[in-house]
């Protein structure tokens, strides 16, 4: 038996603690093996897939299967990930800019219809994405945007999450000393903001770009209804597409195609998510305590 | 920035914290500054529901032969009666009313206590499990949903193999466990991500609390369940509202198990029914199911909303 002096907590209920990391485990359990599932089953080939323990390895065939993905329909799936990008890089800047600029407003100065326009920002990141898809495809389709770069580029362009989250973090953060200080030495309202505001507001900034990054690179209902050209799909709708195209005929795309597609459009978030984390994670505080 | 625009804005606008002094000097572009977000907020926010209100009280006359363009006709609230004497689009508003009343209780909970356990003092690998639990949000949902369907897939899933050698058959995909089988997937995607908002709520509580509780001898559950819980009530009212919008949005689950599980009908979900009307080119359909979907949210979260901040501690 071990002797030497313990934290209170520990000695007193090694059950109980037990209990809980078993809980736990099981939990993550849970949480974990379909991840497993989709790392393992993407390094078989299509006939193992069928056979044998999906949670476990088989003939090793990730290379193969990666390679297959590049080539498949005539490596179109290079062209997903970068429209994924162009989508996701493109919408999430731009918002980012605009929400920061529209919360510092919101925080910053004092102006009639200040509270209602913050009010039906609020009321807009309430409204389901989803119900704004299909009139926006009807709009859209009404002026002749429909399959092209814009009508997947513009709505992300506009995030009222963003500028809530702005609004919080430049009301917290930016001193109405520093303003009134650029003030006296004579610098522009614009300046002021440009220089100053924006610096202190860079850690809302990331937050803001991060979340909204998340968005259009997962969002799939917008994209689908809007692109029916492939070559301007994102990859969430490609894959998808690939997957749909099952059963027999010249243009049947395998399972193992599908789920290595599948595992490797998911890197780039995973990465995201993990070196980014305080970022995130203050994200979601300044949500969670309003 | 012109003169001009200074000036107009002059007297409008009072900058906070400086009331009187800076208003006189110069004026505060506000308008300026907010049109690059108003001005796209209202053209792909404002408008698109101001759009599909109009178009849902519309609908195309074709002429019998087809020959000549369709023309739109008033058609009043006919639409929505349509929409609502429709038994496909009935079920499927019953349909994703029944999977949230089970399934966001559920997560909630699951969430709840997994961020009270992490919270606990003496909990070992903390830093580990709360990635594990949050990995699933940070999958793309389409990918995770493609990745159930394969889970669940007969004849590829390793969850039917595993219950085959134990003599069960099993079969997620038939039409008793779609709604199961989509309430895991939902649960699974989004645990972690709610967890995390609690647990953050959690973190915020005072140190002192617990151990002042601790020396009047209250237990580890005691402080969880009469401390902790209604210090984050603000936490939870916050993640049953996402949730309840979430639900009221699910598309992309049923979408894509319908690729392995036929049998799931296109008009499983609201969304789902509005999308296939607008592919059947039933645009004024479309509309009128968004806006009944869109109220339902609406007076449910807004319900939920004034029902706790009615019974006291508002957001």
């Amino acid at each position: 038996m071990n002797t030497s002096p313990q934290p209170v907590g520990t000695r007193r209920a090694p059950l109980s603690r037990w209990l809980v990391l078993g809980v736990l485990l099981i939990a993550s359990v849970y949480f974990l093996a379909p991840v497993w599932w989709l790392l393992v089953s993407s390094t078989k080939t299509n006939a193992d897939l069928f056979s044998g323990n999906g949670f476990w390895f088989a003939h090793f065939a990730l290379f193969a299967n990666v390679h297959q993905v590049f080539a498949q329909q005539g490596g179109i799936y290079w062209q997903w990930l970068a429209n994924s990008a162009l989508y996701a890089v493109g919408g999430a800047a731009v918002s980012t800019l605009i929400a920061a600029l529209a919360g510092y407003t919101l925080a910053k100065y004092r102006f009639r219809g200040r509270e209602l326009t913050f009010n039906s920002v609020l009321a807009a990141v309430l409204v389901p994405q989803p119900l704004l898809a299909v009139p926006l495809y009807l709009m859209f389709s009404q002026i002749h945007l429909v399959n092209t770069y814009w009508a997947v580029l513009l709505p992300s362009m506009v995030s009222p999450f963003g500028v809530y989250l702005a609004r919080i973090y430049a009301g917290a953060s930016v001193p109405d000393e520093l303003i009134e200080a650029g003030r006296i030495d004579g610098a522009g309202e614009f300046r002021i903001f440009a220089t100053i505001a924006l610096r202190v507001m860079s850690p809302a900034l990331v937050t803001i770009f991060l979340f909204q990054f998340v968005a259009i690179w997962t969002n799939y209902l917008l994209p689908v209804l809007m692109l029916a050209n492939d070559h301007l799909q994102p990859v969430t709708v490609g894959i998808v597409g690939w997957q749909a195209q099952r059963g027999i005929g010249p243009s049947a795309v395998p399972f193992n195609i599908v789920i290595t597609a599948a595992m490797i459009s998911a890197i780039p978030l995973v990465v995201l998510f993990l070196s980014l984390q305080r970022f995130w994670r203050s994200g979601l505080v300044a949500g969670s305590t309003k | 920035m012109t003169t001009a625009l200074r000036e107009r804005a002059a007297g409008r606008t009072v900058p906070a914290g400086t009331r009187g002094t800076g208003r006189r000097r110069r004026g505060r572009p506000v308008a300026l500054f907010l049109a690059p977000f108003l001005v796209p907020f209202a053209a792909l926010y404002l408008a698109p529901i101001g759009y599909t209100v109009y178009q849902s009280l519309f609908r195309m006359h074709r002429s019998g032969l087809g020959l000549t363009a369709p023309t739109q006709v008033f058609a009043g609230l006919s639409n929505y009666a349509t929409a609502l004497g429709d038994a496909d689009f009935r079920g499927s508003l019953l349909r994703v009313l029944l999977i949230g009343l089970v399934q966001v209780p559920l997560m909630l909970l699951i969430a709840l206590g997994l961020a009270l356990l992490l919270d606990a003092r003496s909990t070992l690998f903390k830093r580990f499990f709360r990635l594990a639990f949050f990995l699933p949000y940070a999958l793309p949902g389409v990918v995770g949903a493609i990745m159930w369907s394969y889970l669940v897939a007969p004849g590829l899933s390793p969850i039917t193999a595993a219950a085959h050698h134990l003599g069960l058959h099993l079969d997620l995909t038939s039409n008793a466990m779609l709604a199961p089988t989509i309430g895991n997937m939902l649960t699974w995607g989004w645990t972690g991500y709610n967890m995390l908002i609690i647990y953050s709520a959690l973190q915020a509580i005072p140190a002192e609390l617990s151990e002042a509780a601790t020396m009047d001898g209250c237990s580890a559950f005691g402080i969880a369940w009469r401390i902790k819980v209604p210090l984050v009530r603000p936490a939870l009212v916050l993640t049953t509202v996402f949730s309840i919008i979430g639900t009221a949005q699910l598309y992309n689950e049923p979408a894509i198990l319908h690729n392995v599980a036929p049998n799931l009908s296109s008009s499983y979900t609201p969304i789902y029914a509005a999308y296939d009307a607008v592919n059947a080119n039933n645009f004024n359909a479309a509309a009128a199911e968004s806006v009944i979907l869109a109220l339902l949210a609406f007076v449910l979260s807004f319900g939920f909303l004034k029902l706790v901040q009615r019974r006291g501690g508002a957001l």
